[in-house]
């Protein structure tokens, strides 16, 4: 039962093969036997779960149930969850107990689905391994000797080990697509402005988007149409309606034109993906799509640019953390800058620490034109690049990450190399455009990542175009052996 | 691009963090690195370019001046580090 997906759970749930708490108790066991492998999750919230499922089975039986309710889900702990500890991954708020849900999870609780606990993650965001949080690395379950990637690093090996159906995510940079790639999930970071933000503690507040990471497009289809939509409690919200995604799942892909961005084929890629790549590639050209190459000239520049924007508003984000109000104060403050000053540098770990002094250098006087207003001049180039490959193809196609996952510990030490990890993911962000990242063949024996981006709020397309090579291949339904 | 360790204590004030002579030497050499990164942004040409702040062009939407929000400080408070009557409590700031 572990294994299925939602679209099979709630098929389940509704033939009353399983009781949601049932399958609660069921995906509770397999954390609390598994996870110790993993540390894929922070904090279990099990008599909620319980409770939620004993709700959920109680919809169903009065025919009041949608396609989520009933189903076992995890929330990356960057969203608040009410009464429920809502750590980011960081010390700062070790203690922080949320007083009201973000309004995904009130979304997806409203669905129905059951919150079986909150996923680990880099700290406030910030990594591409899962290894900044406080609360220790996330393994991937695919070999516990590599990363599962990051920041989503604990909803990817959760979703990947069977611990939960589905999980949320975030992605400012990256977050969603290059775990869900580097554990062999699909995840689906929505158009900036799709979900709303609020209760998503802020990172860089231009990029970040929530987004669902599943083992199916069509579990994400399901997922994304419970998250979507406008929030009035979130200034940037898109304010227009949510499209029929499972609808759009079935149409034809014949005709369709995918372009693979020549920029992103070449050098840095790593030989064993960039076969993997292709050869996902040669299976849409078997389903009857066309691919046509195009360029973003710009795109080389993205990391550049996005080490500017997104730490310069990560530095005014996390200024809020002064000791003062909520998170962690230091012992015996002298004075208030002496409370500020150990308050912060107790709270944060090393990388953030770094970011918000690059995002505070960025933006102090005399450097703002060189760095900031570049960056943004940049960003636009970028967008543009994106405008115009539109013009040439439907979806753009090539690889998420430039490697398979990596050995915990091989990049810690070299923040720059670490970031080239989000090479291909970044440029996404930066436009605003929704990306996907949904599984090639292995390499090695390790799970790739093949990226489909889309127009603005394209995600349907995205969805179907992902959706109709699940049906024709079985890359998505591999299985790590030890988590089967 | 090499920051000093006094620049790098510079910055550390300015963001309101605490560091050690040991931690300006590493983090110079991290920092440095980074915008070292950044600088290849250098290599285009972004004159008339339009500066992007933001992903949508999008106006920030206006609503109705009235209170949507409870009361909710006593609930907010509660997880503050030092509250007394309402109030946060920070060292003493005027002699």
């Amino acid at each position: 039962m572990h294994d299925k997906t939602i679209a099979e759970l709630s098929t389940a749930l509704h033939a009353r093969e399983v009781s949601s708490a049932e399958l609660t108790r069921l995906m509770l066991q397999r954390i609390k036997t598994l996870d110790p492998a993993l540390n894929s999750f922070v904090t279990l919230t099990e008599d909620q779960a319980i409770a939620q499922a004993t709700a959920a089975d109680a919809r169903i039986a009065a025919g009041d149930a949608g396609p989520l309710t009933g189903v076992p889900i995890a929330h990356k702990d960057i969203f608040c969850t009410r009464d429920v500890r809502t750590s980011c991954g960081s010390r700062m708020l070790e203690n922080f107990i949320a007083p009201y849900d973000a309004t995904v999870v009130g979304r997806l609780e409203q669905a129905g689905a059951v919150m079986l606990g909150k996923t680990n993650m880099d700290e406030f965001a910030m990594g591409s391994s899962n290894e900044t949080s406080y609360y220790g690395p996330v393994r991937n379950p695919w070999d516990t000797a590599t990363v599962p990637g990051g920041s989503s690093g604990g909803s990817a090996a959760a979703v990947a080990a069977r611990l939960c159906a589905a999980a949320t995510g975030t992605d400012t940079g990256g977050s969603i697509r290059q775990p869900a790639a580097l554990t062999g999930i699909t995840g689906l970071k929505p158009t900036y402005g799709r979900c709303s933000r609020w209760g998503m503690i802020a990172f860089a507040s231009s990029l970040d988007q929530a987004g669902p990471m599943t083992r199916s497009a069509e579990d994400a289809a399901i997922m994304l149409t419970a998250m979507a939509g406008f929030d009035e409690r979130d200034s940037t919200c898109a304010q227009r309606p949510v499209d029929d995604y499972v609808g759009a799942l079935r149409a034809s892909i014949r005709g369709l034109r995918i372009g693979i961005v020549r920029e992103f084929m070449g050098d840095g890629l790593d030989a064993g993906v960039a076969a993997a790549i292709e050869q996902a590639l040669n299976e849409y050209k078997a389903l009857g799509a066309e691919l046509v190459e195009i360029s973003l000239p710009n795109a080389g520049l993205s990391v550049p640019a996005y080490y500017v924007v997104a730490p310069a508003e990560c530095s005014s984000n996390l200024a809020r953390f002064d000791g003062v109000r909520y998170g962690h104060r230091c012992d015996d403050p002298k004075d208030l800058e002496d409370l500020y000053k150990r308050s912060r540098s107790e709270g944060f770990g090393a990388e953030v620490k770094r970011r918000i002094m690059i995002g505070t250098y960025a933006l102090s006087a005399g450097y703002y034109d060189a760095y900031y207003l570049k960056a943004q001049k940049v960003r636009q180039l970028i967008a543009d690049d994106f405008r115009r490959a539109f013009d040439q193809c439907d979806v753009i196609a090539g690889p998420t990450a430039p490697g398979t996952a990596f050995r915990i510990g091989d990049k810690a030490d070299d923040p720059v190399s670490m970031y080239l990890q989000d090479i291909y993911t970044i440029a996404v962000n930066l436009a605003g455009l929704p990306g996907m990242s949904i599984p090639a063949p292995h390499s090695g024996g390790m799970p790739v990542g093949l990226q489909l981006i889309g127009n603005y709020f394209d995600e349907a397309r995205l969805l179907n175009v992902a959706h109709q090579l699940q049906l024709a291949t079985d890359w998505h339904q591999q299985v790590p052996a030890e988590f089967a | 691009m090499s920051l000093s360790p006094e620049e790098v204590a510079k910055i550390a004030h300015l963001a309101r963090l605490a560091v050690t002579d040991d931690d300006k030497v590493a983090l110079g050499r991290d920092l440095s690195n980074i915008l070292d990164l950044v600088a290849q942004m250098d290599a285009v040409d972004t004159a008339g370019v339009a500066p992007m702040a933001h992903p949508l062009e999008m106006a920030q939407r206006l609503r109705d001046d009235r209170v949507t929000e409870g009361d909710r400080r006593d609930r907010y408070q509660a997880h503050s580090p030092a509250v007394e009557r309402g109030l946060f409590l920070v060292p003493k700031v005027i002699e």
